[in-house]
């Protein structure tokens, strides 16, 4: 099977004041398409930031990272918006999704950069709520949702525009376990019903347990991968 | 939903806030049309004007009066055919802030040259010149206050008083007066200066100044000139002007009425900038870490800009528009009780589209440090805050 991502010796450094942090200290990695990954560490571990590198949100110090065999390193600002919006679903811990508008329009917000014209936003937008089971709840805004609801929302919103990889930054660390669940197992039916290749990084061994494989990581490094 | 419906929807995050912020855009806008329309009224205004009409007036200060005498040397220049006085009585009616201008006049000398006035009803100006307490009224003046021919008009006089001691005038108006081929006259009020100089307790030998009408339009400077070097080096110098100069100059002896509206403008959009731009930053800092993720969603820096951007101009034209629509609603009757103080008031389609303009300029002025701001948000960073 194709490679989704492929990192090699990525590193990432952040300077503090006179202080140089490193974060990431050579990664080297390759998943494959349609896998389901779970990356594991302790806080500082440095999983958001490797997240952040292959979601695009961020350029390495050094190595190369691609992702659906498109290297991510010369990519300027204007381009990597465009390759995010086009290749990559995102989902957050917090939702983040936008106070002001409703669960719909929340959806339709990827689609606003696409040529689709309004009426076809408004019905991709609808068929991502159906997907995961959100229909009934498309008129409300966030504030009138439950939590385990609101992810639904943005996990929709990071499924509308159709993209391969989906990466996922504790998406249920504010949820409790039941709801914690239902998000986890709709996450398992988009990688395996949907294709969609998942990275997740969580600090909950039981989220890992949904995932296909997962690894370890510890100060900037790779520890170890544990099959599922 | 559309880009349009994105930034609408942010912008009435906070309706409060965003309420209180267009009412204040609002009234910015509805003082700029205003003091814009005054000052156009100032400076653009249509003074009556006559091309072979001249004025003249002490050459200091439009208050300071003339000497009698100066008729007979004036009438002997050459070219001047006909001339008259007119003087500021400066009296109110009924209440002091029913003013309007009243001058006491000699009936016949004052339409010879104001020639273009139709005197109404038949035999009113007959009456006027014949009869000691007759007054005449611009027909629009009458209408105001409800005239009718025969009726007794009483003025108090605040700079002349009777030499009884008395300081109410009473007229009898025996007739209006208009001009055909005017949209609207000044409001004046005409009485018989035979009765002012029989019962004023002073004032007699002084007028307020002299219009004469000349034989050779095309002369009327030199005339104009020749009047102002008779009395040059007298102790009543004169300044002799057409109509319409001598219209402006007493608009500019009010006040430079321009600078004083574009100093008010100014503090009032200065004001406007802060208040609004501060808002405006403050919504923005609220919102960092939405900017992030509209950024991580693929909304590019430039479209982020032109979000943040965008609620600015829309905040301010919104506001601005509602401002000039309140103007135009207000026009009608400030038209009104403006009229007799300045030319003709009108919130004029060329004000409006200074406004627009301004609009636009007032909200990118706003809104652009935010854009700028939010352009360079990194997402790594904003999302954590």
């Amino acid at each position: 099977m194709a490679a989704a991502v492929n990192c090699s010796d990525v590193r990432k450094q952040y300077v503090k004041g006179k202080e140089v942090v490193d974060v990431l200290t050579g990664i080297n990695l390759e998943i494959e398409e349609g896998d389901f990954l779970a990356l594991m560490g302790p806080s500082g571990s440095g999983k958001t930031t490797l997240l952040n590198l292959i979601g695009g949100l961020d350029h390495p110090t050094a190595g190369q990272i691609e992702v659906g065999g498109q290297s991510l390193n010369n990519m300027s600002s204007k381009q990597l918006a465009q390759w995010r919006s086009e290749n990559v679903g995102f989902i957050f811990q917090f939702y983040n999704l936008l106070p002001v508008l409703n669960a719909q329009r929340n959806v339709e917000l990827p689609l606003l950069l696409t040529k689709l014209s309004r009426k076809q936003r408004a019905a991709n937008a609808a068929t991502a709520l159906e997907i995961v089971n959100l229909a009934d709840r498309a008129k409300h805004k966030p504030s009138e949702l439950s939590g385990g609801q609101q992810q639904r929302v943005a996990i929709a919103r990071a499924l509308v525009a159709d993209p391969k990889l989906l990466v996922c930054d504790e998406p249920t660390g504010d949820l409790d376990r039941d709801t914690a669940d239902e998000i986890l197992g709709l996450l398992q039916t988009l990688n395996t019903d949907h294709g969609k290749t998942i990275i997740m990084v969580t600090h909950d061994p039981r989220a890992a347990d949904h995932a296909r494989h997962t690894m370890h990581m510890d100060k900037g490094k790779l520890a170890s991968e544990v099959p599922a | 939903m559309s880009m349009f419906g994105l930034i609408w929807s942010n912008l009435f995050r906070k309706r409060t806030r965003t309420t209180l912020t267009l009412l204040s855009v609002m009234i910015a806008f509805l003082l700029f049309i205003l003091l814009r329309s005054i000052s156009a009224a100032f400076s653009e205004g249509t003074f009556v004007s006559g091309a072979d009409r001249l004025m003249v007036r002490a050459k200091y200060s439009m208050i300071e009066s003339l000497p009698f005498s100066q008729k007979q040397q004036i009438l002997a220049v050459e070219g001047v055919t006909d001339i008259t006085h007119t003087s500021w009585f400066g009296g109110t009616y009924q209440d002091p802030r029913n003013f309007f201008a009243q001058y006491p006049v000699e009936p016949d000398e004052y339409f010879s040259i104001f020639s273009e006035y139709v005197v109404e009803p038949a035999g009113a100006l007959a009456r006027f010149q014949s009869q000691r307490t007759a007054a005449v009224a611009d027909v629009a003046l009458a209408q105001q206050y409800g005239w009718e021919v025969g009726d007794i008009i009483p003025i108090i006089g605040t700079l002349y008083t009777k030499k009884d001691g008395t300081d109410t005038w009473e007229f009898e108006l025996v007739g209006t007066f208009s001009n055909p081929g005017e949209a609207s006259g000044f409001p004046l009020f005409l009485f018989n200066y035979d009765y002012f100089y029989e019962a004023a307790a002073r004032g007699q030998g002084e007028i307020g100044g002299w219009t004469l009408r000349v034989d050779q339009p095309d002369r009327i400077s030199e005339i104009a000139s020749e009047i102002d070097g008779l009395f040059e080096n007298s102790s009543n110098p004169t300044k002799t002007a057409t109509e319409d100069e001598a219209g402006r100059d007493f608009a500019k002896q009010l006040g430079d009425i321009g600078f004083i509206t574009t100093m008010i403008m100014g503090a009032v959009f200065f004001t406007i900038i802060l208040l609004t731009g501060n808002t405006m930053a403050q919504a923005l800092r609220e919102r960092i870490p939405e900017l992030a993720v509209l950024k991580t969603l693929g909304f590019g820096d430039m479209t982020i800009s032109w979000l943040v951007l965008g609620e600015a101009i829309i905040l301010c034209v919104f506001g601005g528009m509602l401002g000039v629509g309140l103007a135009y609603l207000m026009a009608p009757g400030l038209s009104a009780s403006l009229e007799g103080f300045i030319g003709t008031f009108e919130v004029s389609g060329s004000v409006a589209a200074e406004a627009v303009v301004l609009m636009l300029a007032t909200g990118l002025v706003i809104g652009l440090v935010p854009a700028i701001s939010a352009k360079r948000l990194t997402i790594v960073d904003a999302l954590r805050k």
